[in-house]
């Protein structure tokens, strides 16, 4: 008895262990709890999302249409789109990681409106039922983009249920993001100005002015369209007067800032990663801090190089072109200074190193191959190929998974206060980057040779590449899988993490693993910029 | 170290932070009011300019009374919310109850308009989807289904700003019961001060549907 | 505690908003009774933006707040801004090729 007495005082305070109950998750307004419920629910959207791309490539194994029938195919690449876009990558790092290191990384006890904060979880968890139960029960053929008219006026399958179920997740999105913003402008600890927030504060919160600023045109026009397939009102049919490319319009208004939203928050992770891995202060710190506000402004002016072949006037064609090449400017700042910041560093290949290193060259293959479908003439002749496919799956899953999965490394002492298996995890690293790249490179030349996307049956031409593309999608499954195992693993069995297991500057490796419920003993005062890695050695001590 | 009288949540330093947060999360809140409603102004140029004499027609159709009146009801009821909010921060509880009551009336007040004029687009056959034949046989180069675009729009603009006041006659129930209990003081009255602006927030969407929907071509005679 | 209040209003500046509110009311329909040919819509929308800015000004405080405040009311009027600009770009040049300024992009057109 004596001993288990010890044990229980030895046992630390912490946010995991002050009440066990379910009712004490369920009603949580911890900001670390509530990052970790919404890691539960988007690593179940992870985990379907995928299983309905691994049916979409046994399909494409073979050239004819043997496994499924193009009805259900339609419905496979529809589901596995809405879920991936909507309910796991928009969240992904902003709602999980960002939920949980905000406060930590500013010195904040809380975020703003915590209750905000559970709100925006549950509607996350409705809207998100609500579309996996259309997509499950009858499924959609719209593809995820709910052109219309076909979306208002000839679809089969619950594309109403859908529609409300994104309207609904919509709003978790923009709460988020107000919250965050507020937190990020009012919540800081005395002395962390603006130029002594972490990168991935700076990317955040680029990120929250993206989620509050567009979100609400696409909750709208989701409403219009709606209103439109159950009443017919005609504001979106040709038939009636309306105009489908005004829907194209307001859908990409949100949607292409949207991919910022899930690339910018990944890389925030790899500027923290980076710096870390390679124990230097980041290059152009402020370079790489403004860039990603660029990031966040251009996203706004450049979503018509999505219209090219709609019926857009090609005069507004122009502008969006030009434009869309502007983005490029910010990206290559980041690339550059990451870059930059390993060289002469003492770098150390880590699992998250080896993530954020991925990142930066799957993520640069993807902006320059964005830089191909920008030009308009080049566009005319690969809209909706495989070129198009590779490309953003080069952004989405290369860009942001690789964040996530290098963010989720890095943090997870932190999160959980346990260490996973160093050995394993390089490997998985390794698995994905491999698989990722043999599954999407062969894409690039399909898409080139003229394959167009969202067919279930294609040229026999077209089947080494295909094979190649679905034997790396089932290395890259295995590569996903492997994580789940050894966290899982981590948890019940894994050495317990120190306090800064990876020697880094930020002020959440200055307190315990994993935290206190309320962040901070005291306060922090911060009174030097941040990644302070040269000379000294001197260890800041707060809380 | 916070006044008696001011509820502080733990994770706030001090009270001033607390108000300060409240308030630019409002904010926030509204621009996001504003590109939400924006989605559908958008709509609304789109189209007006394609069918500027089918948007004519249709506008021919709206009871320029009731809309002027409802206008001026609500510029009334703004000014009760604002002084609501004035007498909250000179301390004046009665007064606060009073404006409050006020500013409720007045909401109620173009509801009650906005309800007669929906029924008689309703009696008209004026409502697309459900019951769509107008009588617009004084333009007959107008097609009905560029009419119906107009009237969606009008019925999509007009019917998610009522349901804005809806919702605010539903908190703004609340706030006077607890302003009656003598709830918010000169220090706090935070949720009044949030409330009035979500209030003039409605109130400026009105602002340009009114002449958007209600004043094209008046020239041409009603 | 409160050691830098609310800034207060006087109310005459309330009573004077809300009756330039009712006289801008009244202007914009007189307004709409003459025929002004394309410049009808523009007035009408002149005034409404005077009549909001008086709200958001005086009504909402905004002349009397932070410079943050100030901040989130533009940037949300700039992102409205580039949603109708870029927007209009398209629905405003899609007859050029045609000859025409007409929106003939437009279906049913």
């Amino acid at each position: 008895m004596e001993t288990v007495a010890t044990a229980v005082e030895r046992e630390p305070r912490t946010y995991l262990n002050v009440d066990h109950t379910l009712k004490s998750w369920l009603l949580t307004e911890d900001h670390k709890r509530i990052g970790i419920l919404y890691l539960i629910v988007i690593t179940i959207f992870f985990a379907i999302g995928g299983l309905f791309a691994a049916l979409i490539r046994i399909e494409l194994t073979t050239p004819a249409g043997d496994l499924v029938e193009s009805s259900v195919y339609n419905r496979l690449f529809t589901g596995h789109g809405i879920i991936m876009v909507f309910f796991f990558l928009i969240p992904s790092i902003p709602a999980s990681l960002g939920n949980f290191l905000i406060p930590l990384m500013i010195g904040a006890k809380d975020v703003a409106f915590p209750k905000l904060n559970l709100l925006s979880w549950y509607l996350y968890v409705i809207g998100g039922s609500m579309a996996l139960t259309a997509i499950i029960y009858g499924g959609i053929d719209t593809g995820w983009t709910f052109y219309v008219p076909f979306s208002t006026g000839y679809a089969s399958g619950m594309v109403m249920l859908t529609l409300v179920g994104i309207f609904i997740n919509g709003f978790s999105s923009i709460l988020t993001g107000l919250n965050f913003m507020v937190t990020i402008h009012r919540m800081r600890a005395p002395g962390m100005t603006w130029f002594r927030l972490p990168l991935f504060i700076w990317s955040l919160y680029s990120t929250s002015l993206i989620q509050v600023l567009a979100t609400p045109v696409v909750a709208v026009t989701l409403l219009l369209a709606a209103l439109e397939r159950g009443l017919h009102i005609g504001i979106f049919d040709p038939a009636l007067g309306g105009d489908p490319v005004l829907f194209q319009h307001l859908f990409w208004f949100y949607s292409h800032p949207a991919v910022y939203i899930m690339i910018l928050p990944a890389m925030g992770v790899t500027s923290e990663i980076i710096s870390t891995f390679s124990k230097k202060e980041p290059f152009g710190y402020s370079f790489i801090a403004l860039s990603s506000l660029a990031i966040a402004v251009f996203g706004f002016i450049v979503w018509g190089h999505h219209l090219f072949v709609s019926s857009q006037s090609v005069y507004a064609g122009m502008v969006f072109s030009i434009l869309s090449y502007l983005v490029a400017i910010p990206s290559a700042i980041k690339v550059f200074n990451w870059v930059s910041t390993m060289y002469k560093g003492s770098v150390e290949l880590t699992t998250p190193m080896l993530y954020g290193i991925g990142f930066i060259g799957l993520f640069t293959i993807g902006g320059l191959t964005g830089l191909f479908l920008a030009s308009m003439g080049m566009d005319v002749h690969l809209t909706d190929t495989y070129f198009v496919i590779a490309h953003f799956h080069y952004i989405m899953v290369g860009g942001a998974i690789m964040g996530f999965m290098g963010g989720l490394h890095f943090w997870w002492p932190k999160i959980t206060g346990k260490l996973y298996s160093e050995t394993w995890a390089r490997l998985s690293a390794i698995i994905i980057f491999l698989g990722f790249n043999l599954t999407f490179f062969p894409q690039f030349i399909l898409g080139y040779m003229g394959m167009p996307r969202r067919y279930h049956v294609y040229a026999p031409e077209f089947q080494v590449f295909n094979v190649l593309s679905s034997a790396g999608a089932s290395v890259l499954g295995l590569g996903y899988a492997l994580p789940l195992v050894y966290f899982l693993w981590s948890i019940f069995f894994g050495k317990k993490a120190p306090a800064n297991p990876w020697g880094a500057t930020g002020l959440e490796w200055q307190i315990q693993s994993p935290p206190l419920p309320e962040n901070f003993e005291i306060t922090p005062v911060i009174t030097e910029a941040p990644y302070h890695y040269a000379p000294s050695e001197e260890v800041v001590h707060v809380g | 170290m916070a006044s008696h009288s001011v509820t502080l949540r733990h994770h706030f330093e001090n009270a001033e932070q607390q108000k300060d947060a409240s308030t630019i999360g409002m904010w926030m809140f509204l621009v996001t009011e504003i590109m939400f409603f924006g989605g559908l102004f958008m709509a609304y140029i789109a189209y007006r300019g394609a069918y500027p004499e089918a948007f004519a027609a249709g506008s021919e159709k709206l009871n320029i009374v009731y809309g002027t009146i409802n206008t001026l009801v609500l510029i009334c009821s703004s000014l009760t919310m604002a002084m609501a909010v004035h007498s909250a921060a000179v301390g004046k509880k009665k007064m606060i109850v009073l404006f409050l009551i006020l500013t409720l009336i007045l909401g109620g007040v173009f509801l009650g308009i906005k309800a007669v004029e929906y029924h008689d687009k309703y009696v008209g056959h004026e409502i697309p989807g459900v019951n769509f034949h107008p009588e617009i046989d004084g333009h007959p180069n107008v097609a009905v289904q560029n009419v119906s675009l107009y009237f969606a729009l009008y019925f999509g603009m007009t019917g998610l700003h009522a349901m804005h006041m809806i919702v605010g006659v539903g908190m703004i129930s609340f706030l006077i019961f607890k302003a009656s209990r003598g709830a918010y003081t000169a220090e706090w009255h935070t949720p009044v001060e949030l409330f009035g602006l979500y209030w003039h927030f409605v109130d400026i969407v009105w602002i340009f549907l009114f002449p958007l929907l209600y004043l094209i071509d008046l020239h041409q005679g009603r | 505690m409160s050691n830098h209040p609310d800034h207060i209003v006087p109310v005459r500046v309330y009573i004077f908003v809300f009756l330039a509110l009712m006289v801008f009311t009244v202007l914009t329909v007189y307004a709409a009774t003459i025929d002004l040919g394309r410049y009808n819509i523009v007035l009408a929308l002149v005034i409404a933006c005077i009549k909001a800015s008086l709200v958001i000004m005086f009504f909402m405080h905004v002349y009397y707040s932070s410079k943050l405040t100030k901040a989130i009311v533009i940037a949300g009027l700039c992102t409205l801004m580039i949603l109708f600009f870029f927007t209009l770009t398209d629905l405003a040049t899609r007859g050029a090729l045609q000859g025409t300024t007409d929106w003939v992009g437009v279906p049913g057109r």
